[in-house]
């Protein structure tokens, strides 16, 4: 009994690590496969490797079109959303006034709306404007998602500061905004980097919206692309899974760098005593 | 008296540029957001087909939400919908919390394991569905050659043609991608837990089976609740993981309410009856959020303060 107290708890992380990692093994394994043997007996350990289906991935298919327009559009969306956000979470946290938890339920409520209830009215919106199948056109949308997501990040790590900070420099005589833009800010960095690298993860996954708004592989990001590959005559396993791959290395090795702060960001804003 | 004017005007003057601040992001979010979401129910009060466009849009008051009541596959949509949450929120929860259980006994590695669970929820979910369509694929897929190994199969099994079998790397796929993202929940909540109420647990002489049910459960009841809301809420508005694994087939067998409205809106073009299912989708959110928040009474502005 005790002898399990000690190891169960490490044989069901064990067993969880395992079953977490191989899907990911398995996809990168048959990404280096040749495509008439992933038809064969499937074998755990590669008998040869060659990198055909990256090859093709991007002589062939383009693939650094989509990488090009997710990178576009989740950059702008991040970067209006952090500079504005931040503004808007720094008086949600840190100033008094009425109505704060109003808004700061309101957007909390504006985080868990359904995509899809808002996809007719943008449609159309963008369709009047001559949006859709342009940057702007899924910029526009993800900031529904993105800017709700960033404020509530912020909210939460500029609440962790010490209110001692600006108290200082306002005794010093420095006007709020001053505190804000000299003291607050240089010190949230960590915290302002997170919330951006969650924003740009968020929107570098996005689906619905990108396959409402785009028309052709001109603009279609990377999740599109990937899920709308054809082949002639059989579905292209060998480079789909190369696209996944690609998709995933990105995000994958962000999270492994920041995995302590995006960690500390992800619970903070939602248990806590 | 003085003292109190000049504290009253401090008080207005951080209240205006409160203001300031919060304007900009708050405007953004009623534009892009909250006026859409009025658009989408006038919307649904319309007739507008824009395959049709001469039949104009007359305003049909409730047609297409008396359609939806009588449309078969309209409740088809909600019953898979169900079926998806109902069956993933609870795998997600009773695994999560064995893994957040685990992963809570102090040991070396566990910053690796911790980064290493954080990485499927990061991931696109589309890249999630197709690694488990592949593993599920009639022919190359790697399931049903371990199935055939182990003798429990003598063929391949065609998965996503059978309307039971194709939830299974549906449901699958959901909680390989979700159950870790809610271990990190419930663990944050673990560790807020005082070593010191175990202590006195076993003191009293406690096992550890009477300290999980005594001290552990309610102590983590906040933490279960916020994993119970977000992933309920999630997996209501299910899309891209099916859209992408079975395409809501075989026929319509695993369609959920959300990619059923995306078709009737972009496939059928049908924007009145397809803005009417979405009126209901998020009427339907909303009432399970509000559910949560009034029944279980979760604060979750509280959270982070």
């Amino acid at each position: 009994m005790r002898r399990l107290g000690r190891w169960g708890p490490v044989i069901v992380v064990g067993l969880l690590v395992l079953a977490i990692a191989f899907p990911f093994y398995w996809a990168v394994v048959s990404s280096l496969t040749p495509e008439a043997r992933l038809f064969e007996a499937p074998s755990l350990f590669p008998r040869q490797l060659v990198f055909d289906h990256y090859r093709a991935l991007f002589d062939e298919r383009n693939f650094w079109i989509p990488i090009r327009n997710s990178l576009i559009v989740a950059g702008n969306t991040t970067a209006f959303c952090v500079l504005v956000g931040s503004l808007c979470a720094y008086a949600l946290a840190r100033l008094q006034f009425r109505w704060k938890r109003p808004i700061l339920a309101f957007i909390l409520a504006v985080t868990m709306f359904p995509q899809i209830s808002i996809v007719s009215p943008l449609y159309l919106l963008l369709r009047a404007l001559g949006l859709i199948n342009t940057y702007p056109g899924l910029v526009l949308p993800y900031l529904t998602f993105a800017m709700p997501l960033t404020v509530w990040l912020l909210v939460s790590f500029f609440r962790q500061l010490p209110a001692e900070l600006e108290e200082a420099a306002m005794a010093d005589g420095a006007s709020r905004l001053r505190a804000f833009w000299e003291i607050i800010l240089p010190l949230s960095l960590p915290g302002l980097a997170t919330t951006a690298i969650l924003t740009l993860v968020y929107c570098w996954n996005e689906f619905l919206f990108a396959l409402s708004f785009t028309l052709g592989p001109e603009r279609q990001t990377v999740p599109v692309a990937i899920a709308l590959f054809r082949g002639q005559y059989q579905v292209p396993w060998g480079q789909i899974l190369a696209a996944a791959v690609v998709a995933t290395a990105p995000v994958a090795l962000l999270v492994l760098l920041f995995q302590r702060k995006i960690v500390q960001g992800l619970t903070a804003g939602t248990v806590k005593g | 008296m003085r003292d109190a004017d000049r504290t009253v005007g401090a008080e207005s003057r951080e209240a205006r540029l409160a203001w300031a601040f919060v304007l900009p992001a708050l405007a953004t979010i009623f534009l892009i957001a909250l006026f859409p979401l009025a658009w989408t129910v006038w919307e649904s009060l319309h007739v507008h087909d824009l395959r049709m466009p001469w039949r104009g849009q007359p305003f049909v008051w409730l047609a297409n939400y008396a359609e939806a009541m009588t449309d078969g596959r309209f409740w088809g949509a909600m019953l898979h919908t169900a079926i998806f949450t109902v069956g993933t929120v609870t795998l997600e929860l009773v695994l999560g919390l064995i893994l957040a259980l685990a992963l809570n006994r102090a040991y070396r590695g566990r910053g690796l394991v911790r980064a290493a669970v954080l990485v499927p929820w990061a991931i696109p979910t589309v890249v999630a569905a197709l690694l488990w369509r592949f593993m599920f694929d009639a022919q190359a897929g790697i399931a049903n050659a371990v199935l055939i190994d182990i003798g429990l199969m003598e063929r391949p099994f065609v998965w996503l043609i059978h309307a039971w079998a194709a939830w299974a790397p549906v449901i699958l796929a959901d909680v390989w991608k979700m159950t870790p993202f809610v271990a990190l929940l419930l663990l944050a909540g673990l560790q807020n837990i005082d070593d010191s109420l175990y202590e006195a647990a076993r003191i009293d002489g406690a096992g550890p089976w009477r300290q999980f049910i005594h001290v552990t459960l309610p102590l983590l009841k906040p933490a279960i609740l916020v994993a119970l809301i977000f992933r309920t809420l999630d997996a209501f508005r299910v899309f891209d993981l099916i859209y992408v694994l079975t395409g809501g087939g075989p026929g319509t067998s695993t369609e959920p309410i959300a990619l059923y409205t995306f078709n009737a809106l972009l496939q059928n073009l049908r924007f009145g009856y397809g803005s009417a299912l979405s009126v209901i989708v998020f009427v339907v959110t909303f009432g399970l959020a509000m559910f949560y928040i009034r029944v279980l009474d979760v604060d979750l502005t509280e959270a982070g303060e």
